[in-house]
């Protein structure tokens, strides 16, 4: 029978089939034991699976299945645990003992290899091709871009993956986006993934593992796929995957945890397998043109609510769908935006260029590329936080680093930052920011603030004019 | 943790739809490192007219006298989307609420909810509206939900609602899931023994 490359990815971690579960879940509730093959924590949704298992007398059942490092609630301008108050410093300090009792492996901040998880694991190769991936977070959906099932959990599946190393699961839904055609110039991975949670909306995908495809994903690198694959969840997926390829092999091939040898042989073989079969089938299927994406802007207060830079800001009226309507309304009111307003014409506060959807490698050149020997608004306050201790020394090696500053960016320490504010890194009332995170929720990077994602090129592009701008016309 | 079957409460009416777990529970209040105390932080930003929490926005409908002690949810669509904190439903359930009623929700809050054992009831559309009404024009009317029968009861309405098995038996139950899953083990044990060298 045809499998899709979810199906695949499921049935291979499945504990036992139905029958022996028998006596403990009933056979005919859908419901199975997935086997989980990497688990990434962090300082904010640990400490209490941690505490959950102590309590219990439970231990880690695999210690070296799950990584750990530090990346929500640390300062992006020291590497002191204490920079952002006692309250972080006692989850990271806990982060710190957890994984020294329970022999699991921590990336603290100040080593080589810290940074936000979703960045830094992929660098290190520890997310490999049919694997499960998972990890107290929702951005999780990032390492589906390397051909994994990877999802976000909460806080008691993270004890249950610590004390059990699987999850219990049931089966999602199936959706494939197909995107094909030619990429118009200034249009990144972002535009694109903005452009598809617009058009099937911010809870489109819910209860769908997404797959990604078409000649625009196969031709794009890993780091572009991983910003698609991060954002599924605004569209409300529980995860997004790209079949494995060559880009994906050269990518991984030599980091210090992708097998060697004959380990690489014996996975390769594997992994030239995880595709769906042609006449698999999909609960839903999009189609999307990439001629018709440009660069986007959001507007609103979600994902999905979002426009091509050139466009007026849409008229909540014209949507058919009350709900949406109203939330629209909602969102212009909070946005303090009108309909049919130029996103050319809103003037910004902030720049902010980070987060695991936006800052890695690929993301600081593209951003570098509009910034060299430009200097940026005076009105603007404008930061750089590379996504990992590894993408900010590879960008110094490159000479990034002189471009931003001389730009007036601030060059920071890597860390979530900005994308949702656990450190000091926050807006207050009224400042607006050009934000290449992954959401724009009513007060996500401070109360009363206004965030609109875009490209890195994007807002590269918005801090050298103070407001927001098509970068196509800078790159004539 | 013991099970939930039968409630028969109060709810509270806020149908504002995608709302998200940022709203639920904001950014500053994810450094704890317990389960507890989330209550009095629960949708903070409209809760309070300041950043400290000290001055209540009387508007704003958690604040209203009639829904005190209220612990049904009356939600609106696309409830608990974004962030997969679980601080989310903690703060729920310490502020009091058992159940909620929302026509749809974001998968993680969803399954973050019944680790729980608070109970994310699926309601149609017409159903959200009529209770909120319902709830609006008499805040003192009792809201009947029965998990075994898996039935909402309003004024003189009643909808049957959906709910996967096994998240019926763990909510009725209230068992460890991680103890059941231990049972187990020699399977796991299996599993793992057949993995190739690269997935060790």
């Amino acid at each position: 029978m045809s499998k899709t490359l979810y199906e695949k990815l499921s049935d291979a971690h499945k504990i036992s089939a139905d029958s022996s579960l028998s006596g403990h879940i009933p056979a005919d509730n859908g419901e199975y034991l997935l086997y989980i093959d990497r688990h990434l924590i962090h300082e904010v949704t640990s400490p209490q699976a941690f505490d959950g298992l102590m309590q219990n007398n439970r231990k880690v059942r695999c210690p070296e299945k799950t990584v750990a490092t530090m990346d929500h609630s640390i300062s992006t301008r020291s590497l002191a645990l204490d920079a952002c108050g006692p309250l972080n410093k006692l989850q990271l300090t806990t982060l710190v003992r957890n994984c020294d009792y329970h022999d699991v492996v921590l990336y603290p901040v100040g080593s080589d290899e810290q940074g936000i998880v979703h960045v830094m694991a992929p660098e290190m190769g520890l997310v490999l091709p049919g694997m499960t991936v998972v990890c107290g977070d929702s951005h999780t959906a990032t390492h589906g871009a390397f051909g994994t099932l990877a999802f976000g959990i909460g806080t008691s599946e993270v004890e249950h993956v610590l004390a059990t190393q699987t999850l219990r699961q049931s089966k999602a839904k199936s959706m494939r986006i197909k995107i094909d055609g030619q990429l118009g110039k200034g249009v990144t991975a972002k535009d694109i993934i903005l452009a598809v949670i617009g058009t099937i909306g911010h809870a489109g995908a819910t209860g769908c593992v997404v797959e990604y495809c078409g000649e625009v994903i196969n031709s794009m690198s890993m780091e572009q796929r991983m910003t698609i694959c991060n954002m599924s969840i605004e569209a409300g997926a529980k995860a997004g995957i790209i079949a494995p390829d060559e880009t994906t092999f050269s990518y991984l091939e030599g980091r210090p945890h992708t097998p060697k040898g004959d380990d690489w042989q014996q996975a390769m073989a594997y992994w030239l397998t995880l595709h769906s079969d042609a006449d698999a089938t999909f609960d839903k299927d999009v189609n999307i043109d990439a001629k018709d994406i440009l660069p986007q802007v959001t507007w609103g207060t979600n994902p999905g609510q979002v426009c091509a830079v050139s466009e007026p800001i849409p008229h909540p009226d014209n949507e058919k769908d009350p709900v949406t309507r109203e939330a629209a309304w909602q969102a212009l009111k909070y946005m303090q935006l009108e309909p049919g307003q130029r996103l050319t014409d809103i003037p910004i506060s902030h720049v902010f260029i980070g987060s695991c959807t936006n800052s890695r490698i690929e993301d600081l050149r593209q951003a570098a590329l509009v910034l060299q020997n430009k200097t940026i608004a005076k009105s603007v306050t404008a930061i750089v936080v590379p996504g990992s201790a590894a993408v900010k020394q590879q960008a110094e090696e490159e000479g990034l680093d002189d471009i931003f500053i001389n730009a007036g960016f601030e060059w920071r320490l890597p860390g979530c930052s900005m994308c949702l504010g656990m450190n000091d890194d926050v807006l207050t009332d009224g400042q607006r920011c050009a934000s290449t995170s992954n959401r724009n929720f009513v007060g996500r990077q401070g109360r009363g603030s206004f965030t609109h994602l875009l490209s890195p090129a994007m807002a590269a592009a918005a801090a050298i004019a103070g407001h927001f701008a098509d970068v196509r016309n800078l790159q004539e | 943790m013991s099970g939930i079957n039968h409630l028969t409460a109060t709810a509270l009416p806020f149908t504002k739809a995608n709302v998200d777990t940022d709203q639920l529970l904001p950014k500053q209040f994810l450094t704890g490192i317990t389960k507890t105390g989330y209550g009095k932080h629960l949708f903070h930003d409209w809760r309070y007219l300041d950043l400290k929490g000290e001055q209540d926005n009387l508007d704003f409908v958690l604040n209203q006298p009639q829904y005190k002690g209220a612990n049904i949810l009356i939600a609106g669509k696309n409830f608990g989307c974004g962030s997969s904190r679980e601080h989310a439903p903690w703060a729920l359930a310490d502020f009091g609420f058992k159940v909620i009623l929302a026509e749809s929700y974001a998968d993680i809050f969803y399954s973050n909810c019944i680790n729980n054992l608070i109970l994310p009831i699926t309601l149609s559309a017409a159903m959200i509206e009529y209770a909120a009404d319902f709830v609006t024009k008499t805040p003192d009317t009792k809201i009947e939900v029965d998990l075994e029968l898996q039935t909402v009861v309003i004024g003189e309405r009643k909808e049957v609602f959906s709910l996967e098995q096994h998240h019926k038996v763990n909510l009725l139950s209230g068992l460890d899931s991680i103890a059941q899953s231990l049972t187990l083990q020699k399977e796991i044990a299996r599993h793992e023994e057949s993995l190739p060298n690269w997935l060790k």
